[in-house]
C-alpha cells in the first residue's frame, strides 16, 4: 500500500502540469528580491545598528583603560649623597595616585657600580616587585641578596634571578638627578642579560620570543634607551 | 491523603484513572422528613475565608497556567535510587541564594572605595548590629560554595551524569563553575586589606601570564598598569551586577534542562529488562517484514 502511495506521489511530482505562480501585489518581471525579504532585512540591519549604538560605547569605555597611559611621573627620593655603590638605601613613593598608602611602591637604590660593570656616575633604583607574582621583595644586607617571602624567588645583588620561581631579573625604576636630589621616574623590565625593555607584568618572560608572546602593553612606558 | 488536603487544588497530583471519590453517592432517603441545617451566615463567611487562598491561587493560575508548569516539575518521576548524593547541585544553589541575599544587605553599608572600604568593613564588624555574622556569612559561604559546586561536579563526572543527551548542562554547569570562581576572585579584593590587596596583586598577575591576551587582560582588570582606584570599583562592579546577572540566568537554563531531560539512575543499578511485551496478535505483523508472525 505504502509502494503505491509513493508512486503516485512521484508521479504528481514529475507530472504536474505548470501552473501559473500566484503573484504577490507590486510584482514584476525580472524582480531580484521580494518586498517581504527587503523590509526584513532593512528591520535587521536597523536593529543591529541600534544594538551597536549601545554595545560599542559600553564596551568602548570598559576596555579602554588598555589603551590609555597616565601621565608619566617623578619623584625625589633623596639627595646624590645618600646613597653608595655597594649597598642599597630603601625609599617609598608613590607609583599611583589616588588610592593612599595603596599607591606606594618601594624601590631599593644605590650608585651604578664600576666593578659590576655599568655605565658609571648613574643611579639603579630596583623595584621591591617580585617578578613571579608581584610579592614584595626585600634586600637582605647579610647575603647580599633580594629574597620573596611567598614563594622562595631569589635575586642577586644587581636583581638577576638566583634562584627559585621568578621568571626574570627584578624590574627597576628610570632615575635622573635634578637638583642635587635623585628622582625616580617610570617602571621598565630587563631582560636576563639586564636590557632594559618595557614594563612587564610579573610572571612574565622577557627577551628572543617572549617579547611576541607577552607583546608590550600600550599602558605602559617606553624603556630608557641605553 | 492528608498532604492532598494542603495542596492547592490546581498544584495537587492529578487522580489516576479508576481512583479517587468521582462516583456521587445516591441522595438521602430522609432528605424530606430531617433536612440538613441551613449554614449560618457566620459558617458561609468562614468557609469563603477558608478557600481565599485557593480562590487567589486559581486566580493566578487561570491567568498564567503555572499550575502544568509546576505539577510537572514538582511532581516528576525521579529514578530508583536517587540518594543524597543528587542533593549537591540544590545544595549549591541555596549556597549562591544565601550569598546574594547577604550580599545585598552588606552592599548596604559597604563603599566602593580605595579610602574608604577598608573602613565600612570593619564599620560592618564591628558596630552595625549582627553585622559581623552577616559578613561571615558572606564570607565563609563563599568557600562554601565553591566546595559544594566541586562536590556536585564530581557527583555528576562520577555518576556518568554529563553523558548524552545532558552534556549541554554540564558546559552551562562548568560556566558556572568559572562564574562562581570568578565572583570568589572579585570579592577577596573588597574588605581592602593586606591579604586581599596581595592576593588580588598576585591573581592578576597570574591571569597575566597567559600568552598573547594575557597582559591585556591584566590591565583589562586593573583599568591599568597598575592596581589602583578604578580596580576596587570594577572588580565590585562585576561582583555585584555583572556575574550575579549571569549565574541567575545560567542557573535558569541548568534547571530547565535537569527538569526536561530528567536526572540518571546511579550506575551501580543495572538497567532493569523491558517486561514480556503481552502477547497480543498484531494485525500489521508480518506484512511489513519486521514484526514476528503471529503466534495465536
Amino acid at each position: 500500500m505504502s509502494d503505491g502511495a509513493d508512486k503516485q506521489n512521484g508521479a504528481e511530482a514529475t507530472g504536474r502540469p505548470e501552473r501559473p505562480q500566484p503573484q504577490p501585489p507590486g510584482y514584476f518581471e525580472g524582480e531580484s528580491i521580494t518586498r517581504r525579504r527587503a523590509f526584513e532585512g532593512a528591520v535587521h540591519g536597523l536593529g543591529g545598528l541600534a544594538a551597536a549604538g549601545i554595545v560599542l560605547p559600553a564596551v568602548g569605555f570598559a576596555v579602554a583603560p588598555i589603551f590609555h597611559r597616565g601621565k608619566e611621573r617623578w619623584e625625589a627620593v633623596g639627595p646624590t649623597g645618600d646613597f653608595v655603590e655597594d649597598t642599597y638605601r630603601q625609599v617609598v613613593f608613590t607609583e599611583t595616585e589616588g588610592i593612599g598608602d595603596a599607591g606606594k611602591t618601594t624601590a631599593y637604590v644605590r650608585r651604578s657600580s664600576k666593578e659590576l660593570g655599568e655605565e658609571p656616575g648613574r643611579f639603579v633604583a630596583v623595584s621591591n616587585r617580585c617578578a613571579h607574582l608581584g610579592c614584595p621583595v626585600r634586600f637582605v644586607e647579610a647575603a647580599g641578596n633580594f629574597i620573596c617571602p611567598c614563594h622562595g624567588g631569589v635575586y642577586d645583588f644587581q636583581g638577576k634571578r638566583i634562584g627559585g620561581p621568578p621568571v626574570r631579573p627584578l624590574d627597576q625604576f628610570q632615575t635622573r638627578v635634578r637638583g642635587g636630589q635623585v628622582e625616580v621616574g617610570p617602571r621598565f623590565s630587563v631582560t636576563s642579560q639586564l636590557e632594559p625593555v618595557r614594563a612587564r607584568d610579573p610572571g612574565e618572560f622577557t627577551g628572543g620570543i617572549w617579547e611576541y608572546l607577552y607583546p608590550p602593553r600600550p599602558s605602559t612606558f617606553p624603556p630608557p634607551s641605553s | 491523603m492528608k498532604l492532598d488536603s494542603l495542596i492547592p487544588a490546581p498544584l495537587r497530583k492529578p487522580v489516576k484513572p479508576g481512583e479517587g471519590n468521582g462516583a456521587k453517592g445516591a441522595a438521602p432517603a430522609d432528605l424530606k422528613t430531617a433536612p440538613p441545617e441551613r449554614p449560618s451566615d457566620a459558617k458561609k463567611l468562614a468557609d469563603r475565608a477558608a478557600q481565599a487562598p485557593v480562590d487567589v491561587l486559581a486566580w493566578v493560575d487561570q491567568r498564567t497556567a503555572a499550575s502544568g508548569f509546576l505539577t510537572g516539575m514538582l511532581f516528576r518521576k525521579v529514578p530508583k535510587g536517587t540518594n543524597w548524593f543528587y542533593t549537591l547541585g540544590s545544595a549549591t544553589m541555596i549556597a549562591f541564594v544565601s550569598q546574594a541575599i547577604t550580599g545585598v544587605f552588606l552592599a548596604m553599608f559597604y563603599t566602593p572605595s580605595t579610602t574608604q572600604a577598608y573602613r565600612s568593613i570593619s564599620h560592618i564588624n564591628n558596630e552595625v548590629f549582627l553585622g559581623q555574622l552577616v559578613h561571615g556569612m558572606h564570607k565563609w559561604g563563599s568557600s562554601l560554595m565553591v566546595i559544594l559546586i566541586f562536590l556536585h561536579m564530581g557527583r555528576t563526572f562520577f555518576f556518568g551524569a554529563y553523558k548524552y543527551p545532558r552534556e549541554l548542562n554540564w558546559v552551562i554547569g562548568v560556566v558556572l563553575l568559572i562564574l562562581t570562581m570568578t565572583m570568589a576572585f572579585t570579592g577577596y579584593l573588597l574588605p581592602f586589606d593586606q591579604r586581599s590587596f596581595w592576593a588580588s596583586v598576585v591573581g592578576i598577575n597570574i591571569n597575566g601570564t597567559g600568552p598573547v591576551i594575557g597582559p591585556y587582560l591584566s590591565d583589562f582588570l586593573r583599568a591599568g598598569p597598575e592596581l589602583g582606584a578604578t580596580t576596587l570599583s570594577r572588580f565590585y562592579a562585576i561582583h555585584m551586577l555583572l556575574v550575579p546577572g549571569a549565574i541567575i540566568a545560567l542557573i535558569g537554563a541548568h534547571l530547565y534542562l535537569v527538569v526536561k531531560l530528567g536526572t540518571t539512575a546511579p550506575p551501580w543499578l543495572k538497567a532493569e529488562k523491558p517486561k514480556a511485551a503481552a502477547p497480543v496478535a498484531r494485525l500489521d505483523a508480518g506484512a511489513d517484514g519486521n514484526g514476528a508472525a503471529p503466534t495465536s
